[in-house]
């Protein structure tokens, strides 16, 4: 090598010369990782139409890893197989065995990383989504079939099934420690209905009703919708996470294999413990979205405690109370089930874990509205 | 070349995870082209030793020295760029699993380097029929591959930018004889081709017979370096019992 090359000695290059009917390559520069994008193409291009014979002088390569290495026997494979006779193949020496396991490796096909966008692709992800949702509907009422069988049981032979210490663990655990956010959450709701009520109804000199349209606004729909989200994406969430992360460590397996039931010892616990919960926190609810309407109402309107109780005595009835009250437990229910069913159908590894979790949420989230919808329907038939 | 530095130096180390203390004054010189295996028993501190010395972990006191850089006090942008030229194994292969593993293989060269697509398919396709799994695996995610396919991918995406260092962690565990046995093999291969140096944490003493130069064993948070003749000479009784009980034994004399 001489000191013509120095200046060129950070770039990478290669001559392609032809001599009557032979093709000569030289190579030289560093051939490495980050030197590739500038080569690939140019080898690429390299015509050897009408040429017999090639040979390639690798001699002038200053650094060479594996990479470079390729892109040197790739482009002998490739002129070998356009008929080419490749009679010289030179490489500095120390690069000869990294050579060597080259091209004992590259008869593999390079997979494709395939990235189709056809209107067939997108059709065909419809048809898929559409067959998982139905697949999945199928799914969740067959489990909760199940799971209803198993409460019967129950209730048949408690003494076997049902597990006690581990159903009040669940009610601490759903119930108790979400007191301080459904209590803060709730009273911020009834603060702010209190003042959007009384913003509007101080124009007719009504603002006395602001009680009742809080009363009753939070005691038949908003203080369980309300209650139930926030439990969907606390408790429904802890619920799929912690079933999926046993199953990802085949903590549910063991215990099948040594006799345990599955719904016995996971499911029924957390849905009755939810199922017992969720009723309790919708009362301390309601209560808290009264006392947070009560202080704005004070504030706001000048209506003082005895007031407000008066008035919301006359507004409500025990029945606006009882139709908020008998959504909690089967909220809880489609909660506490969505929540295990997702948990259980977990696969064995952990991003399956995050995306079940999210879908938990979402599911149980979607179907508390729509049964909201529904019972709403319901109460206006009957006339309540 | 005799005299060239270490490609890793590690000068006083001292690992403290809460009020338990894990490495006390560590020392470790680990040469170019050598294979180098930390053993210990279980929670000794072999792993803390791997992610203090690839910047995972800031150690208590003392210095890191890779590739002549010191780690410790290294901007992020510089250890970036230090990163690019070691590779590391993890215990599971820690593919990312919503990928396939040829998109895997391709996550350092998307990173790092301007190729095109269809020469980074090739490189990956190259790196992965080097760790021994063909076309069919390439296309399969983490979830569909065995333990060791992992493993095997995990090895062809730390070396796919063809880097001077490899660390593996526990690059045997949980594998059958067979397969930790090719897989030993695999490492030997590449580390002779490659011209690679390799610093790795393992259980294994058919590992430590087959592919380990020096062997450096972690006991009373202290490392005591030498071949498999000189450590089973020392008198600590943790390591006579590794070297020297049945397993060692039979490991050994084979």
């Amino acid at each position: 090598m001489g000191n013509s090359n120095d200046s060129a000695a950070q770039r990478p290059w290669f001559e392609v010369e032809r001599r009557g009917r032979t093709l000569h390559l030289t190579a030289g520069g560093p051939w490495t990782v980050h030197h590739a994008a500038q080569l690939d193409a140019g080898l690429r291009r390299i015509d050897p139409y009408g040429m017999t014979e090639a040979q390639i002088d690798a001699g002038r390569i200053e650094e060479m890893d594996s990479t470079g290495g390729w892109l040197l026997v790739r482009t002998k494979v490739v002129l070998e197989q356009a008929g080419l006779r490749v009679t010289v193949f030179t490489a500095p020496e120390v690069y000869v065995p990294l050579l060597s396991v080259i091209e004992s490796e590259h008869m593999v096909e390079p997979a494709e990383v395939v990235v189709r966008v056809t209107l067939a692709a997108f059709l065909e992800r419809i048809g898929r989504a559409t067959h998982h949702v139905l697949l999945q509907t199928a799914g969740i009422l067959g489990y909760v079939g199940r799971v209803t069988v198993e409460w019967f049981k129950t209730l048949y032979a408690p003494r076997r099934h049902f597990r006690i210490t581990a159903t009040i663990h669940q009610i601490e655990e759903v119930g108790i420690n979400a007191l301080p956010i459904v209590g803060l959450l709730m009273v911020l709701v009834g603060v702010v209905l209190a003042y959007q009520g009384a913003d509007q109804l101080k124009r007719f000199s009504l603002e006395i009703y602001t009680v009742n349209a809080l009363g009753i606004g939070v005691l038949r729909e908003l203080g369980v919708l309300i209650t139930a989200i926030i439990i969907a994406g606390r408790s429904g969430s802890a619920f799929t996470a912690q079933i999926g992360t046993m199953k990802v460590n085949e903590e549910i397996d063991a215990m099948q294999t040594m006799g345990l039931n599955i719904d016995d010892v996971l499911i029924l616990p957390r849905v009755t413990g939810l199922v017992i919960a969720l009723p309790i926190l919708t009362f301390y609810a309601d209560i808290m979205a009264l006392i947070g309407g009560a202080i704005m109402c004070y504030f706001e309107l000048d209506i003082t405690f005895p007031m407000f109780i008066r008035q919301l005595h006359q507004a409500v009835t025990i029945d606006t109370f009882l139709v908020g009250m008998i959504k909690a437990p089967v909220f809880a229910y489609v909660i506490g089930m969505v929540g295990c069913y997702e948990g259980l159908n977990v696969e064995r590894n952990a991003a399956s874990v995050g995306k079940l979790t999210t879908r938990s949420v979402v599911e149980s989230v979607f179907l508390v509205i729509v049964l909201d919808a529904g019972f709403s329907i319901m109460f206006s038939i009957l006339g309540i | 070349m005799a005299a060239e530095a270490p490609v890793i130096r590690v000068r006083g180390l001292v690992t403290r995870i809460g009020s338990k203390l894990i490495h006390d004054h560590v020392d470790l010189d680990v040469y170019r082209g050598e294979v180098i295996a930390i053993v210990g028993g279980s929670g000794s501190g072999k792993s803390v030793l791997l992610r203090s010395i690839v910047g995972l972990m800031r150690p208590t006191g003392g210095s890191v020295e890779v590739l002549g850089h010191d780690v410790l006090g290294m901007d992020e942008h510089a250890l970036r760029w230090l990163q690019m030229r070691w590779g590391v194994l993890f215990q599971e292969g820690a593919l990312f699993s919503s990928q396939t593993v040829a998109e895997n293989v391709q996550v350092p060269l998307r990173e790092y380097t301007a190729m095109p697509q269809e020469l980074m398919n090739e490189i990956a396709a190259m790196k992965l029929s080097m760790v021994g799994l063909d076309g069919d695996a390439a296309s399969k995610h983490p979830s569909e591959l065995s333990g060791g396919m992992k493993k095997r991918a995990g090895l062809a995406r730390a070396l796919v930018l063809d880097p001077e260092l490899v660390f593996l962690d526990e690059p045997t565990a949980g594998l059958d004889p067979i397969a930790a046995n090719s897989f030993d093999e695999l490492i030997r291969s590449l580390q002779r081709s490659l011209g690679l140096t390799v610093f790795m944490v393992t259980h294994d003493l058919d590992t430590l017979r087959s592919i380990a130069d020096r062997i450096a064993v972690l006991v009373d948070k202290k490392l005591k370096i030498g071949t498999i003749e000189s450590l089973r000479k020392d008198p600590d009784p943790w390591i006579q019992d590794y070297f020297s009980g049945p397993r060692g034994r039979a490991a050994l004399s084979s």
